[in-house]
């Protein structure tokens, strides 16, 4: 088996056709970072990238703790993979998009979506953008640039890929990231995405969170290919892998991507290596399929503590801010909580709207039904 | 007023609509240089350039996908997928994705895209360019299925269709592509979406039917009337959502109904037509609705003459349905 190795045109950040033979990074495992690679990010943002990090943490583990409780049916939790998720939302400019998979909420945190929209969201309420159409996690968000979160596995790649073609005919400085995870390079989205990408030289960022697992199957059972983001190479599109638990690499790299769609150098596949630290879903038992020793190990390599010693070597980050941060996490999802714990059910009506852009005739009929039905006195 | 076929009253409405919105792209197999297999959209990449008439890589998931980003992003893509035989690999764009997009976003984005399809059998194309896929997609919610049986009404409706916010299946039946030329404006109309037409009046018994069988069952309508017997004939011409009034008033009016279509019966759309006529009409029928469609087998080469409901089925369940 013959592998590519780098060539001489890879760029200084390790782009090139197919994958780079080393992994981009910056941070060591105690933060430090090496002077080679350090793309120098301005201190107060870094400490945003943290912030919102250490944020999305604490509202997953606060949002495992309601399903639990049953007060809310379900979460998706992105334990572990906060750095690939938030570092490559900050690389992102304002007029850019993103089409996500279902795991990067703190994505579109990071683009402004109001935490309320999303705790809404978890409860299914009249307030969620969605109006409880969708299950938790699902989220919609047109004013952050960030799409309807969708379920079938790779389904969003082909569709980033047309509104990135759809902005660059209508000449828009506008570049389009999407994420999956390294389970959706098996489905078909990916091959037809990644093939028009490089045929019509979109301007796509590719962003494949390569956490590991797709559920209970391994990265080594989802493909023969040794390193992911040489399947680049079958579509002619440039392709980098980067410590995805590494903030600052994962900032350049897709920074770096960002520039050269926005410039016309048309689409990249970043491959952001990482560890899904926790279950799937908040309905799967992980222990089932896997060694809490490759857990540990991943634990070692952990975005969070890893970024907050960075800041705390360069004298940005405290003790003290780290506990008004978590107070302040708490205080805000407490509210966030109540406030949509009272709020009530979607009307029974909103469920025959938007289906159609006018309600057609035969949804009338379904939603008089509905609406006389013995159920519909009771909201619940 | 030109005469026209099918092809070029498609064409016309194409053209028409992407030189007055500039949103509007052809994507597709073979769209560009070729023309499309069936030549609908020749000469519209010379006329509006490669970036407007996309010949796309051979992926109906790709073509689909992306004309959903498209949309998603301004745009008012008209995919073609070549033959309906070939929509397989994009049904879960169309089922999953285009399909449920207002839905799940609370209305935040819309999906405006047409999907043009050519679809059914009569041309020797056996079963991977002869099939009928209609009633998968009625049967999801938030697409709209279209199915012209004239050139009249092939470029209104797809005006329409492009004008419309919503996704559109637009099936287009080759059997009809080239068979005959009627009149059809050189400028801008549209046949309004969700309506019905009725194209042969009559008293004795309704006869539903779209796209190629139209011609069939007007056949079949004129050949009856030597037997006294008067058939009232409607195009649907917009599957779903369905113009159900008129279907239910005729029905009242004539107490008789037969459908017809080129698609195998066991859940074809006439089971959904008929359970429609008996929960709207039931107390006038007087006698049992009938299907005369496709045989649950899969389209066949050689016998397809005897596998389409062609006139020569239809006329004998008119017979029976209005001497029950």
């Amino acid at each position: 088996m013959i592998y590519l190795t780098p060539r001489p045109e890879h760029g200084p950040n390790g782009e090139g056709p197919g994958a780079a033979g080393h992994v981009m990074s910056v941070l060591d495992e105690s933060g430090r970072p090496d002077p080679k690679t350090d793309p120098q990010l301005d201190l107060a943002l870094v400490k945003r990238m943290y912030v919102a990090m250490a944020r999305a943490r604490s509202i997953d583990q606060r949002l495992t703790r309601l399903q639990r409780q049953g007060r809310i049916g379900f979460h998706v939790g992105a334990e572990g993979e906060e750095a690939a998720i938030v570092a490559s939302a900050a690389a992102m400019r304002p007029q850019d998009w993103l089409f996500p998979c279902y795991r990067e909420v703190a994505a579109a945190l990071w683009r402004g979506l109001p935490l309320q929209a999303y705790i809404d969201n978890m409860y299914g309420n009249a307030n969620d953008l969605p109006l409880g159409r969708q299950m938790p996690d699902h989220i919609t968000g047109r004013d952050v640039h960030f799409a309807s979160v969708t379920a079938p596995i790779g389904t969003q790649i082909t569709q980033a890929v047309g509104f990135s073609w759809a902005g660059k005919l209508r000449q828009l400085d506008q570049v389009t990231g999407v994420y999956f995870g390294d389970g959706a390079t098996s489905a078909n989205d990916f091959h037809a995405g990644m093939n028009f990408a490089g045929v019509y030289k979109t301007p796509t960022v590719f962003l494949l969170r390569n956490n590991g697992w797709a559920i209970s199957v391994p990265s080594s059972n989802q493909s023969a290919c040794e390193r992911y983001a040489d399947k680049a190479i079958g579509y002619g599109i440039p392709a980098v892998r980067c410590d995805g638990n590494d903030a600052l690499a994962v900032y350049k790299v897709v920074d770096s991507a960002v520039r050269r769609a926005a410039a016309g150098g048309g689409p990249t596949l970043v491959e952001l290596l990482t560890y899904r630290l926790g279950p799937h879903t908040t309905s799967d038992d992980p222990t089932v399929y896997r060694d809490k020793g490759a857990v540990t190990e991943a634990e070692m390599r952990d975005p969070i503590p890893r970024l907050r010693k960075y800041l705390a070597g360069k004298g940005a980050w405290s003790e003290a801010d780290q506990q008004r941060l978590d107070e302040e996490v708490a205080h805000d999802l407490q509210q966030a909580i109540t406030r949509a714990e009272e709020a009530p059910a979607p009307s029974i009506e909103s469920m025959f709207e938007d289906v159609y852009e006018r309600v057609p005739g035969h949804l009338h009929e379904q939603q008089a039904e509905c609406v006389a039905g013995p159920r519909a006195h009771k909201r619940h | 007023m030109p005469q026209m076929n099918m092809v070029s009253a498609i064409q016309d409405g194409l053209r028409l609509e992407m030189a007055q919105d500039e949103r509007v792209v052809v994507m597709g197999e073979d769209v560009g240089a070729l023309g499309g297999v069936f030549r609908v959209t020749a000469g519209l990449q010379k006329e509006f350039g490669q970036e407007r008439v996309i010949d796309t890589p051979l992926s109906e998931t790709g073509i689909v996908g992306t004309a959903i980003g498209m949309a998603l992003n301004g745009l008012r893509p008209v995919p073609e997928i070549q033959f309906g035989d070939f929509i397989y690999p994009a049904v879960d764009q169309l089922i999953s994705e285009a399909s449920k997009y207002r839905y799940r976003s609370g209305g935040e984005f819309a999906c405006p895209i047409v999907v043009r399809v050519p679809v059914g059998g009569g041309i020797r194309g056996g079963h991977y360019h002869s099939q009928s896929p209609e009633s998968m997609f009625i049967h999801t919610a938030g697409l709209k299925v279209v199915c012209p049986s004239n050139p009249f009404d092939a470029k209104g409706l797809l005006l329409a269709a492009i004008r419309d916010n919503d996704p559109v299946l637009f099936f287009e039946p080759k059997r009809v592509y080239r068979a005959l030329k009627t009149e059809v404006p050189e400028g801008d109309y549209e046949v309004e979406l969700s309506s019905c037409k009725i194209v042969r009046e009559g008293t004795d018994v309704t006869v539903l039917a779209w796209g190629a069988m139209l011609l069939e069952a007007l056949s079949a309508a004129e050949e009856v009337r030597s037997k006294d017997i008067s058939a009232e004939v409607i195009d649907l011409r917009t599957l779903w959502p369905l113009d159900v009034g008129v279907i239910a008033d005729s029905v009242r009016k004539t107490g008789r109904l037969v459908v017809v279509h080129e698609a195998p019966k066991t859940c074809g759309f006439g089971s959904e037509l008929i359970s429609l006529v008996c929960e709207k009409a039931f107390v006038h029928l007087e006698a049992p609705p009938r299907r005369v469609t496709g045989w649950d087998t899969p389209f066949p080469y050689t016998l397809e003459n005897e596998y389409l409901p062609l006139a020569h089925r239809i006329v004998p369940a008119l017979i029976e349905t209005a001497r029950f």
